[in-house]
Order: structure tokens, then sequence, then C-alpha cells
């Protein structure tokens, strides 16, 4: 079996062989990992694929096995969400998507590794370790879904899920080499998924392929009368893997291009950029001014939606619980010692930015200045159809290199948490290498217009062979 | 800026323990991050509507019936401090 499979392939080999010697294939890869992707596997998994072969099933996933990021609710496996204070919490219910996923009979390889609370751009945070980068494994995957991004990149699961706040499916994916989806906002239940930023986040789909990030929409899109921001926009995915973009229209905001880009990343990015422009359609720079202000504005509203978010976790109910003479003992020692580092720096900032004095200052100026970079969005988006720019400033870092300095750290977000204060759809394809690490294309679209952002990508891949090279060092 | 005073203060509203030394260590990253924040003041927004979140929907409701949930034991697993049907937490004062 080739160890890295299209859907379409592992459906064909499903039908030579069995749904059984598929999975335990995949487990056989993820026992010999070298790179931590997996927090935990399932040992249900051959007995969901058993039962697969043995009844039947006729659904668009029937024994195609998946990945899961660590905070979305799968009953009978730990939802740790990388934290020690859920490291013993088994959900009793299941997300609204793996509900999607086991009606369309998808096998549950496990959970993946995660920055805890999604909080991260490397997976460094997690307190079950760092996952390492298959393309050089010293290196970060990026975060926060770095083992669904890892896991893909390195063969050990066909595609995964994971969550993207700011970019925590994008970043991984263009610091993998793999494509990776933030879908519309409303447009995937967030049910079941443990919030950090609820007005920021959507669950999304990782593969090695645009036609499988369309066969995963197809399936976990929809909706959810559980998520009360869910919208029903009856789009078809996998009709929009066309591959033609004349009359396309793509925009290049020049100020995703800002100081500090390597130069490598800019030009795999233009390379790309020329590519449409050998397809047959031009491109027009747009400016979009206020994109200098979407970081600041962004990490002011996810810690200040986090403070409140994460609150529930206080040792009574589920996970971790410290030993206190009262009460607000209890719950402080708790928190102090369940949570990591980052984790409590976001939820102090956080509660800063909300509190008595400082909320206007902080966290009403940030929700004032995402109108802003939302009409900058909206304004760009009513020139053209796509907007392309690099998904990441620069290739995957050295594990280590930036963990000390949380500010650097969130400046790697420039360029993905934007478009999560907006909410529009975006996705992330290997466009290049520097040095052997690759190089993520952004491709950006106006709400619910994933067929415009797929139409792009899936021409793009279907002219290029970025998406074909594999990491040598897990071959 | 951010005092240790303040720190301590945040870190009892967020219910969060914090030593005399990372109280300090607090106070340098979090003036860190919010030195960065400082830059939107340069931005004026007196007449700008803030967004809250992006879909345009408003207060959806559902009908007011009574559903399944799920059963106590089950709310109960993930505890081991239980006590006739409820969560077992030490006195509050």
């Amino acid at each position: 079996m080739a160890k890295w499979m299209s859907v379409a392939q592992v459906k064909e080999k499903i039908e030579e062989s069995s749904a059984e010697e598929v999975t335990a294939q995949y487990l056989e890869a993820i026992g010999k990992s070298k790179i931590n992707g997996y927090v935990t596997v399932s040992e249900k998994a051959l007995e969901q694929a058993k039962k697969i072969d043995a009844e039947g099933h006729d659904g668009p996933l029937a024994g195609v096995p998946i990945a899961i990021k660590d905070n979305i609710s799968v009953v009978g496996l730990p939802n740790s969400c990388g934290s020690k204070i859920l490291e013993s919490y088994i959900p009793p219910f299941n997300a609204h998507v793996i509900e999607k996923l086991l009606a369309a009979g998808a096998v549950i390889l496990g959970k993946t590794n995660m920055d805890e609370f999604a909080m991260g751009s490397s997976t460094e945070t997690s307190y079950f370790g760092p996952t390492a980068n298959p393309w050089d494994l010293e290196r970060v995957p990026g975060g926060s879904s770095g083992g669904s991004a890892a896991v893909v990149a390195a063969g050990e699961a066909p595609f995964a899920l994971g969550s993207d706040t700011g970019g925590s499916v994008r970043c991984p994916a263009a610091f993998c080499g793999v494509v990776g989806l933030k879908p519309t906002y409303g447009a995937v239940s967030r049910y079941g998924v443990v919030a950090y930023a609820n007005s920021l986040e959507q669950v999304g789909p990782l593969a090695n392929n645009v036609a499988d990030i369309a066969v995963l929409m197809d399936v976990i899109a929809g909706y959810d009368r559980r998520d009360s921001t869910s919208i029903d926009s009856k789009t078809e995915y996998q009709k929009a893997l066309v591959e033609d973009v004349k009359g396309l229209k793509i925009g290049v905001p020049k100020e995703f291009f800002g100081e500090g880009i390597h130069p490598d990343v800019e030009k795999a990015v233009w390379n790309a950029i020329h590519k449409y422009e050998d397809l047959g359609v031009s491109w027009e720079e747009v400016s979009m001014p206020h994109i200098k202000y979407a970081l600041a504005s962004y990490y002011i509203i996810a810690m200040s939606e986090a403070s409140s978010n994460l609150a529930r976790f206080d040792g009574t109910r589920y996970g971790y619980r410290a030993s206190g003479e009262n009460w607000h003992a209890m719950v402080s020692k708790t928190r102090a010692e369940g949570f990591g580092a980052e984790v409590k720096r976001r939820i102090l900032l956080g509660t800063y930015a909300l509190s008595a004095g400082y909320h206007d200052k902080y966290y009403l100026k940030a929700l004032k200045v995402r109108t802003l970079v939302k009409q900058d969005f909206d304004r760009a988006l009513s020139k053209v159809d796509v907007l392309m720019a690099p998904t990441m400033p620069n290739p995957a870092f050295k594990i280590g290199e930036k963990i000390e300095d949380p500010l650097t750290l969130y400046l790697s977000d420039v360029n993905t948490c934007p478009i999560n204060l907006a909410g529009v759809p975006s996705i992330s394809v290997p466009c290049g290498f520097t040095d052997g690490l690759p190089i993520g294309l952004q491709i950006m679209g106006k709400p619910f217009d994933e067929p415009a952002v797929l139409r792009a990508a899936y021409t793009f891949e279907q002219n290029t062979d970025y998406h074909t090279k594999r990491p040598p060092e897990v071959a | 800026m951010i005092t240790k005073e303040d720190v301590e203060h945040i870190g009892w509203l967020a219910r969060i323990d914090i030593s005399e030394q990372e109280t300090v260590e607090y106070m340098e990253k979090l003036n860190s991050v919010l030195g960065y924040f400082g830059q939107l003041d340069e931005l004026p927004t007196e007449d700008v509507v803030p967004t809250y979140h992006v879909a345009e929907i408003h207060n959806v409701f559902r009908d007011d019936v009574m559903e399944e949930c799920l059963p106590q034991e089950v709310v109960l697993a993930n505890t081991e401090h239980k006590q006739e049907g409820a969560f077992r937490v030490p006195k509050i004062g």
C-alpha cells in the first residue's frame, strides 16, 4: 500500500482488500511514527473498520480513516486539548462533525496533538510535548493543529480535521506542505468543539490535495441548530472542483507582503500568481489599509473570549482538580497547576482587557478595528473574486526558537488572523519550497464562496506538482 | 503599563494562583504584549461600530419543549468528587 493516498485511492484499496486492512496499515505507520503527531490512538479503529467490512456501508467515506484534532469531542476518546487540566476528560457526546463523519462511514484513527487549547502557532505548548515537522524533525509543524497537519504530511492519515481560530489550520498546512481550509464562519457547526474564541473559530479539513478537502467539506458542513451561529449555505463543495479559472478575478493585497517576509516565500507566491496568468487570468493589486492593525485586534478579541470560555475549567465536573481549603482556593490552584504558561498568559491578558477601566481601551477598540478590517475585505472582494497572498511569511522555524518570546510567536500569525476577523473562507495550498521546507499560498474568498476558492486552488494544483512532493525523513 | 498589583488583581479575577516570582515574569511578558496592542491607539475609531461576530444572525431561539439529555451517571462519570447524584466541591468561604 502506498503510504500517501488520496481518499479516492483509499476507497479503491478498500474495494480491493478491506477497510480493516487499510486501517491496520495506517495504524502500523502510526506505530512507527517519528513525529509525535497523535496523543491518542483509538483502540476501536480496527473494530470500527471490521464492522464496516462485515455489515457494509453506503456512506461517502465508508471505511476511510481520519485523524481528529484533540479539541473535537469523540465519545470514548480523551479530549485533552493538549492540556493537563483535561488529560483525563472523556466526552460523553460527539461533536456535530464527528456525528457527520461516523454517519458517512469514516473510521477514526485517533486524536492529534495541538497547542494547549489551540493557543499557539507551533504545537509546542502541548502538555504532551511538541510534534515534529515531517520535513525536518527539528522544526515545528506549525499550529495549533500541528498534529493533524503533520500526520497527513507523514502518511499517518489520509486526511484530518483541525480547527482554525487565527490560522490554526492554514499555518500547519503551509509548514507541513499539505492543503488546509478555514471555512466561512458559520459553515461548519462548532458543537462539541472546545471553545477558545467562539466568534473567530471554525473546524477545518487538512488533506494531501484540494479534492479531498471538498470531499470532507461535503460531509461536515451544513446547518446544526446546536450551534447558534450555524448557517445553511447549501454549498456543494465537490462541484467546485473545476479545472478552469477563466473569468476569475484575482486580487493581490500588498499589505500581506510586509516587512520580514522571507524572500523565497515572496518569490514562490509571485510565481504562483504568474502561474495563474499562464492559465489565462490576470490579477490586480488591491489595498487593505487596516491589515496592519489586524494582529493586535485579533489577539485582544481572542484573549478576551478565551478568558471567558476557559472559566469553565474549574476542577468541578471533569478534568484535573487540586485540593484547597475552600472553593476559591481549590479553583485557583486547579487552574494554576492545570493550565500551561501560554494559556495562563492569554487568560490573564483577556481578563485585563475586559476588566473595569480597560474594557473600552482594549476590547471595544479591538472590536471597532475588527469592523475596519472586515470593511477592507468587503471592499477588496467587491472588485475581485479571490485574494492571494502568502499563508505564512516564513517557513517552519526550529523547535524552541520562538517559544520564550510570546510576541515574536504571535507575529507569525500576521497573514492568517485577519481572515478570522472577517469570517471569510481561506485555503492554504503548497506552492514551493525553500531549503527543503514547504511554502503555502493562501487563497481567500467572499463569505460562503468556497467554490471560487476551491476552484482556484484545484486549478493551481492540477497544473503544478508541489502537492505530490513527500517529506524524505519519514518516507 | 501593568504593575505587580495589577497582575495579582487579574490573577484573582481569573482564579489563577500566581506566585511572587511568577508575578514579575507575568508583568514583563504581559507588558510587552500590551505595548504592541497600544498601536491601535493611533487609529481613530470614534464613529466605527464594533463587530462582535460576523454572522448576520441574531437571537436564535428554539421551541420551549423538553428534550432528551444525558443520563445523570454519564454526566458524573468524569469526576471522583460526587455525592448523591451531585458534584461535590469544598465550601465557598
